[in-house]
């Protein structure tokens, strides 16, 4: 991990667990005999899902030459990781160029196909890092319905908090039934004051008066959350649009971060949702959850490939704390199953 | 959903089309296309390769040599099979929603996080209650996510249907029985359970769900899975149908862009029909789902087979060669116009055409944006039938009393003669130039009538018709046709029998 130590760099708690071997701290100690540490939850889930692909490798692989069968039995592999049919042939003709012929163990393949992987990953890898030049840090959370936006504000915020930052968060989804109940609850749970209007109120008209009290009750963070839209959805894109002119009347720099929540289970589509969402509401950010099931989530390597977006967090599942910093190599392991 | 798919299959097909004979080589590559393109639309991969692996030997046997144009035969083999897999041909008389058991009948509704079970439970509560006029009771057994059970609540304000009352503290499975209790003494027809999301390897999650199925024997035990997910759906589907007998699959953010492949995989892979599509946040957006729609969707064709015929039949040959002739030498009057307006007509209007050809899903697309439907033909032939025999040969002579004349006869405005009579010119120009061996056909003649239709395009600048750029611009506008005759290709629909004049009659095509 690139540890930039001059800038303010959120790093939640979770983080020191994910990297094995690192000291815990006294605070999650306390949690540890309740629950398995979030790393062995993240590989629990990972692994998992990726056993397929692993039992696969293995199967494929027990010390032969690497022929053209073998790699595009490989490839199907990578297929079915949802890295998608481009990515898949690329990794699977460097391995060939690199190997054929040779002999290799299976061992040797998962670290070369996780080395690949992570080579694409590592640059995206990204922190999520409130600027502090910026009180309140103005975050809008935006996604298709259902990717797990409000669950992720309330994880992020509680994670935040825990690093000492005040955060209000904003129930912007005025749509959807009892969506701004469920935000509250998530306010109650972690202790963050939630900013809301009636159903069906004015989304735009909330994010200013939101972004106006993180100002007047001077909060380090405003996370605001969205109502779910499919991509395709001119109508409700254009709403968004205007929640963010809406904003920056206020501050013109506003938001500052736009973090699009990606499902883990989503397949190709999820291109399509990053490039029109980042076209639209300027994502700075991906956050991708659900990946305590068993779908991989290497849409993301396809993702990192085509836009280079950032990818700050992932969720592993439904808990306040199941959250974890993105880790470009850790995901790439488990992904392919590598030690 | 189908759109991308449909483009992708799309070019495949118009490389098939339009060709003599097809080699096994040819086969072999046009079937590597159909596999990526299924692989995008994220098919399960075992499913893709069985599938292909049918097609194939379907395509390099017997069936495709024989047939006189074994393109057609191809795409015709792919659309069975896609048929197939989707649950095959289904009879719309059978209830989609089975509720022949005994009162009150438990429906009970599964699936991961946020894949969209409370819509639809409420969705399918108000048809059930609207179509079936049964009584329905909801029950969210979601204790999970916050304001769930709220949020099931409101949903039953807003449709009408009842909802059982919150009682904070209470476990799914205490919910469930008070659930089926409640309408037993309340004498309801149909108890809909809304469960909580749940990822199919938490253990402890499946077997609450399993507990809520023994203590309430649900009739119908329902999937409901996003069709924008990925190579996962088809784990998911497998692992729910051997945890808990799941009876059918209810897809949902259908309306979304993504390709649709989940619903491909999931029928292919558990055996589960899958019942019904949810097309959008409405509570009405909720569609039956019928096997075939969905493959022609995906071809972008409805049956290909059935628009030959249905040609053959409806097209007189003679009335059509000689509006071919008369076209290539640039006399294009209104006449013919009006023939080729009662043509459309008669093969089921502009839907019906459009729905028959491959690969234009595009063009529908911005048919219906256009807002352009039957109507605009049948004011158009109205238009024309009040003229008289001397105006319809020669529109020049319309002048604004003329127009004012025949816009009272035909109950149009006049303005709408002045659009018809300017997409005739329109026309005429671009048949003037295909005479000289361009490329279009119907094509052309849709993307005129979309640009009329109402703003849907733009208008088509005065001076395009000299310009093929411009003209291909238009017709690529217009959906692309494959097989219509590209440059080099021979035109008319795609493989339309041959001996069948330049594909539709009067719309020429390159000439041979
Ligand atoms: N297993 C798992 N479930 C999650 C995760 N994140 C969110 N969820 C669940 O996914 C479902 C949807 O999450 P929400 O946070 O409501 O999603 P949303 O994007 O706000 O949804 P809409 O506002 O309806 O568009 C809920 O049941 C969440 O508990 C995760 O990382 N793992
Ligand atoms: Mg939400």
């Amino acid at each position: 991990m690139t540890e930039n130590p001059s800038k303010a760099v959120w790093r939640p708690e979770s983080m020191t667990q994910l990297k094995e071997g690192n000291d815990v701290s006294a605070e999650s100690e306390e949690d540890a005999p309740k629950k398995k540490s979030l790393f062995q939850r993240m590989k629990d889930g990972l692994s998992r899902s990726t056993r397929t692909i692993t039992d696969g490798i293995t199967g494929i692989f027990t010390r032969k030459k690497l022929d053209q069968e073998t790699l595009d039995e490989l490839e199907d592999l990578l297929i079915q990781a949802d890295l998608g049919v481009d990515v898949a042939a690329d990794i699977t003709r460097t391995l060939k160029r690199d190997r054929f012929d040779k002999e290799i163990s299976d061992e040797e393949v998962k670290s070369f196909l996780a080395g690949e992987i992570a080579k694409i990953l590592k640059p995206v890898e990204k922190p999520f890092a409130p600027d502090p030049a910026h009180r309140p840090f103005v975050t809008l959370v935006v996604g298709v319905n259902g990717s797990g936006k409000t669950t992720t504000i309330g994880k992020l915020a509680k994670a935040l908090k825990a690093e000492g930052k005040s955060v209000l968060l904003a129930a912007g989804d005025t749509f959807r039934a009892a969506a701004i109940d469920q935000l509250k609850v998530w306010g109650e749970r972690i202790g963050a004051p939630v900013v809301s209007t009636r159903v069906g109120g004015d989304a735009a008209g909330l994010a200013y008066e939101a972004v106006e009290r993180g100002r007047a009750e001077n909060h380090d963070v405003v996370l605001i959350d969205t109502a779910g839209r499919l991509q395709n959805k001119t109508d409700l894109m254009a709403e968004l649009e205007k929640v963010l002119r809406v904003i920056r009347k206020l501050d013109p720099t506003a938001p500052h971060a736009t973090l699009l929540v990606l499902d883990a289970t989503t397949g190709q589509n999820a291109l399509n949702q990053v490039e029109i969402f980042g076209k639209i509401a300027g994502v700075t950010g991906l956050v991708m959850t659900k990946l305590d099931g068993t779908a991989r989530g290497g849409i993301l390597v396809a993702i990192a490939k085509r836009f280079a977006m950032p990818v700050h967090m992932i969720g592993v599942g439904e808990g306040a704390d199941d959250l974890q910093v993105f880790d470009a190599e850790a995901f790439s392991r488990a992904i392919t199953g590598a030690r | 959903m189908f759109e991308n798919l449909t483009g992708r299959l799309g070019d495949v097909f118009s490389k098939l089309t339009g060709r003599g004979a097809l080699s096994e080589k040819d086969v072999d590559e046009a079937m590597r296309e159909v596999r990526r393109a299924l692989l995008e639309a994220d098919v399960a991969l075992p499913v893709v390769k069985s599938f292909i692996d049918k097609v194939k030997t379907r395509a390099i046997g017997h069936e495709v040599v024989k047939s006189v144009s074994p393109g057609q035969q191809v795409i015709k083999i792919v659309h069975d099979e896609l048929v197939e897999m989707l649950g095959g041909a289904s009879s719309p008389d059978e209830p989609v929603i089975s509720l022949q058991a005994v009162r009150p009948v438990p429906i009970m509704m599964v699936g991961l996080q946020g894949s969209g079970k409370t819509t639809s439970t409420a969705k399918i509560a108000r048809r059930l209650a609207e179509r079936e006029k049964v009584k329905v009771l909801m029950a969210s057994l979601d204790t999970r996510r916050p304001a769930a059970q709220e949020q099931l609540r409101v949903l039953g304000e807003q449709t009408g249907i009842a909802t059982l009352p919150i009682v904070a503290g209470q476990n799914p499975v205490q919910i469930a029985r008070r659930a089926i209790e409640a309408g037993r003494l309340g004498g309801y027809d149909v108890v809909m359970l809304d469960t909580a999301g749940r990822t199919h390897i938490d253990e402890a999650l499946m077997a609450e769900m399993a507990e809520v199925r023994d203590v309430t024997n649900p009739h119908e035990i329902l999937l409901v899975t996003d069709s924008l997910t990925g190579q996962d759906a088809v784990n998911v589907a497998r692992q729910f149908k051997e945890r808990i007998d799941v009876t059918g699959i209810i897809l949902t953010r259908v309306d979304g862009d993504g390709r649709g492949g989940a619903a491909l995989s999931m029928r292919a892979v558990t055996g589960v029909p899958i019942k019904l599509l949810g097309t959008g946040e409405k509570l009405d957006a909720l569609e039956d789902f019928r096997a075939e729609r969905v493959a022609g969707r995906i071809l972008g064709m409805g049956d290909v087979v059935s628009l030959v015929e249905r040609a053959a039949e409806t097209i007189d040959a003679e009335k059509a060669n000689r509006i071919a002739k008369k076209m290539k030498k640039g006399e294009f009057d209104l006449d013919d116009l009006s023939e080729q307006l009662s043509q459309m007509a008669r093969m089921g209007g502009i839907k019906g055409v459009m729905s028959m050809l491959p690969g234009i899903a595009k063009a529908q697309k911005q048919m219906a944006d256009a807002n352009l439907d039957d109507k605009v033909i049948k004011r158009q032939t109205a238009i024309i039938s009040s003229m008289t025999k001397i105006e319809r040969r020669n529109p020049k002579i319309l002048d604004a009393r003329r127009k004012r004349r025949i816009a009272a006869g035909s109950g149009t405005e006049v303005s709408e003669i002045n659009k018809l009579l300017k997409m005739h010119r329109q026309m005429a120009d671009v048949l003037k130039m295909m005479g000289k061996g361009g490329r279009g056909g119907l094509a052309g003649m849709l993307g005129k009538m979309v640009g009329m239709g109402g703003g849907g395009m733009p208008e088509m600048p005065a001076g395009m018709p000299g310009d093929p750029k411009a003209l291909q611009d238009m017709m690529k506008s217009a959906g692309g046709f494959p097989g219509l005759g590209g440059p080099g290709k021979p035109g008319g629909l795609p493989g339309l029998p041959k001996g069948f004049p330049g594909g539709l009659p009067g719309l020429p095509s390159k000439k041979k």
